[in-house]
């Protein structure tokens, strides 16, 4: 029996630009534009009927063909706006589809957000019933798992506390609980994963690994964690402005395609802002930069720069990178305001240059990306790991000093570090 | 295989989108468990507050329009008369206005989840007729006081006149609720308008005061309902069957081209809220 358990045909799927633009459209603007220029109006109504005025339009997504069988887990990455999402959205039934057909056998059930429809004046045991409802449950059936769920999330002690007094983990731990206990044969997941505790992901993706090889459920995974995706997809797909770039069960070669086609950004070596990208209300990213061009030798210390304008002071303001393994995955993050405050560098209006150093001999040969980051201190994201304008180092050569050492070697950093002896008696 | 779904670019409204909802009564129920639950956690009196609000709101017009400005009310004391009134009227503005919003305050579930629309317009309304259930409590209770007992014709007819007040408030409810997500500033009018209406509804006078332009208020639905139901349960004056039919005709009319509207634009929700 190995009947696809979704088929896709021809997905295809158009917004107009003029929906999207931000701000709300308010009916008296439309009443007050009437009033003013009713001539203009008319005409305006009149090309859209007959279809001759120029819409802005934008395809999210065009021609996705696609069959998913039984049993299977299927990531899907891609860049940010390449159209993952709005493929989860359509599976749902969230939005539909411009064209194209779609053809389901089985239960679906969706998991975009951890907690949809939580309400925190609610509590948990009231939340766990409602937050299943929503996600599809029937009230016999949550009633049947409810011990369950509260074991998982770990919240006995709690449940009856309205979730407004829950601590963020126990917020996200509960939310998932109830969404890992649903019984659906198709489970779409976007990026949910992101969220809760090491520990707490973990038992997730056991969990979720567990479903599917026990009951055969079926699972479309999306994620920027290539780590997940290696782990538990058994297909993948890359999608690329709205289109399939490749689909196969090699996961390894797609993700290592997806990051070395330069799709994380880009593989160049300096950033450069377009004019626009980025906008925020505190800083204007100008430029980023490493020192050098080509392969950097590991026994030169990494110079980074970092050319922005001041628009708005703010001691919350933090600016950073992340830094990145060619695989994606995270080695480390750094910031300015790492240290004592006072060794802080200053943000006063206006252009600057923060510079920073990657020392020598701290990274291993290969290729590094690096992720302009910047936020506001426990408060926001300015600018967001994975959506964040990015530059790719190589290092090659210069590993050590040492005539015994001189080529990459295993392991994701290769420092160099003292080596000293004590008590060294001249005993035999 | 069981449970086979087909999703393709949407059409209009069919017959399907009656049994899907049908499919999704349980979400319906909580919905309305929730809504209900969360408005009177907040309150430090809890649940009374659905009795205390309409009770206190009946004094005071009494004291003023009744005793006051001695407005008349076609021969029933005047507690009772616009007691009678106002409970038609909070469930139809009440659902009226929930109805209409209720797709803005659970944008965040609609964008994230899928389930048929229809079901919170009418989660809306079903918790505003708990309401109405609870507060005819108080109307029992004053009819018993007044000594007015109701005739059987009176009693059946009651479950018309709501299911009319139910078909002009999710009616027009659904029709703005499909405005209110595109034009935003819909909600900031609601209001105003809904306080209107009242003064174009008998609520807290006889359609009798209006002498012989009381046609011009039978053109409003919630004037057949509200004078029939003073008719049906105060013998105010006999049943207006021909009254009844029309706001029924209309009210029908409005529901219809409600859900088509709302319908119609349904598709979109997602995409622009």
């Amino acid at each position: 029996m190995n009947e696809p358990i979704i088929t896709i045909k021809n997905i295809g799927k158009r917004y107009n630009i003029t929906h999207q633009r931000g701000g709300y459209i308010t009916l008296r603007d439309i009443l007050a534009n009437i009033l003013h220029n009713p001539f203009r109006f008319i005409r305006k109504k009149a090309k859209q009927v007959i279809g001759t005025s120029a819409k802005e339009e934008f395809w999210a997504l065009t021609n996705i063909n696609l069959e998913i069988k039984k049993g299977e887990i299927l990531g899907i990455i891609g860049h940010n706006g390449a159209g993952k999402s709005t493929l989860l959205k359509i599976l749902t039934g969230i939005t539909p589809p411009t064209e194209g057909e779609i053809k389901i056998n089985g239960r679906i059930a969706s998991l975009l957000e951890v907690g949809t429809g939580f309400h925190p004046e609610l509590t948990g045991r009231e939340n766990i019933f409602l937050n299943g409802a929503i996600l599809g449950m029937t009230r016999k059936e949550i009633a049947r798992k409810f011990n369950e769920i509260v074991t998982f999330a770990g919240i006995e002690k709690f449940l009856d506390t309205p979730v407004k007094y829950y601590s963020s983990g126990m917020y996200v731990r509960l939310a998932f609980s109830v969404a890992a206990h649903l019984e659906p044969d198709i489970l779409l997941v976007d990026e949910v994963l992101a969220v809760g505790d090491a520990e707490f992901q973990k038992k997730c993706l056991g969990k979720m690994e567990e479903v599917t090889h026990k009951d055969g459920r079926t699972i479309i995974f999306v994620s920027h964690n290539m780590n997940a995706i290696k782990q538990l997809c058994n297909k993948c797909i890359l999608l690329e402005k709205g289109q399939v770039k490749v689909a196969s069960d090699n996961v390894e070669s797609i993700i290592n395609q997806y990051l070395s086609a330069g799709m994380r950004g880009s593989s160049k070596i300096e950033w450069v802002n377009s004019g626009s990208e980025y906008k925020n209300d505190y800083f204007f990213p100008r430029h980023l930069a490493v020192s050098g061009t080509g392969p950097i030798k590991n026994n030169n210390d990494i110079m980074l720069s970092f050319s922005l304008d001041i628009l708005k002071e703010d001691p919350r303001l933090n600016i950073g990178y992340a830094l990145y393994q060619e695989d994606g995955e995270l080695i480390y993050w750094s910031s300015r305001a790492d240290k004592k405050e006072h060794e802080w560098p200053k943000l006063k209006m206006g252009s600057a240059t923060l510079v920073t150093k990657i020392p020598r001999h701290l990274l291993n040969e290969g290729t590094y990306f690096i992720e302009w980051i910047a936020w506001l201190h426990n408060t926001d994201w300015i600018i967001k790991q994975h959506d964040a304008p990015s530059i790719a180092i190589q290092i090659q050569g210069g590993l050590s000093d040492s005539p015994y050492w001189t080529t990459k070697r295993p392991g994701v950093i290769a420092p160099v570090i003292d080596w000293n002896i004590e008590n060294n008696d001249k005993k035999v | 295989m069981r449970n086979v779904t087909i999703i393709k670019p949407k059409k209009v409204f069919s017959f399907a989108d009656i049994k899907e909802v049908w499919n999704y009564k349980e979400l319906l129920y909580f919905f309305t468990w929730r809504d209900f639950k969360v408005r009177y956690k907040q309150t430090t009196i809890g649940i009374l507050w659905a009795v205390f609000q309409p009770f206190i709101t009946m004094v005071v017009f009494s004291l003023f329009f009744g005793k006051l400005l001695g407005i008349p009310s076609d021969g029933v004391p005047y507690p009772i008369f616009v007691y009678t009134g106002m409970l038609f009227w909070d469930f139809f503005s009440g659902a009226l206005s929930d109805t209409s919003n209720v797709l803005i305050s659970n944008q965040s579930i609609i964008t994230k989840v899928y389930f048929p629309r229809l079901i919170l317009p009418l989660s809306s309304v079903a918790t505003k007729f708990v309401d109405f259930a609870i507060a005819s409590a108080i109307l029992v209770g004053m009819m018993i006081y007044y000594g007015f007992a109701p005739h059987l014709v009176g009693l059946l007819i009651l479950p018309i006149l709501l299911f009319i007040t139910f078909m002009a408030a999710v009616g027009g409810g659904l029709f703005l609720a499909a405005i209110n997500v595109k034009y935003r500033d819909v909600r900031f009018i609601l209001p105003f308008f809904i306080q209107l209406l009242l003064f174009i509804t008998p609520v807290i006078y006889p359609a009798s005061i209006a002498g012989k332009y009381s046609w011009i208020l039978a053109l409003n639905p919630m004037m057949g309902v509200i004078q029939n139901a003073r008719a049906a349960l105060l013998g105010t004056a006999p049943i207006n069957w021909l009254l009844i039919s029309i706001s029924f005709a209309a009210c029908a009319a409005l529901l219809m081209i409600g859900t088509m509207y709302f319908k119609k634009v349904e598709r979109y929700f997602a995409d622009i809220i």
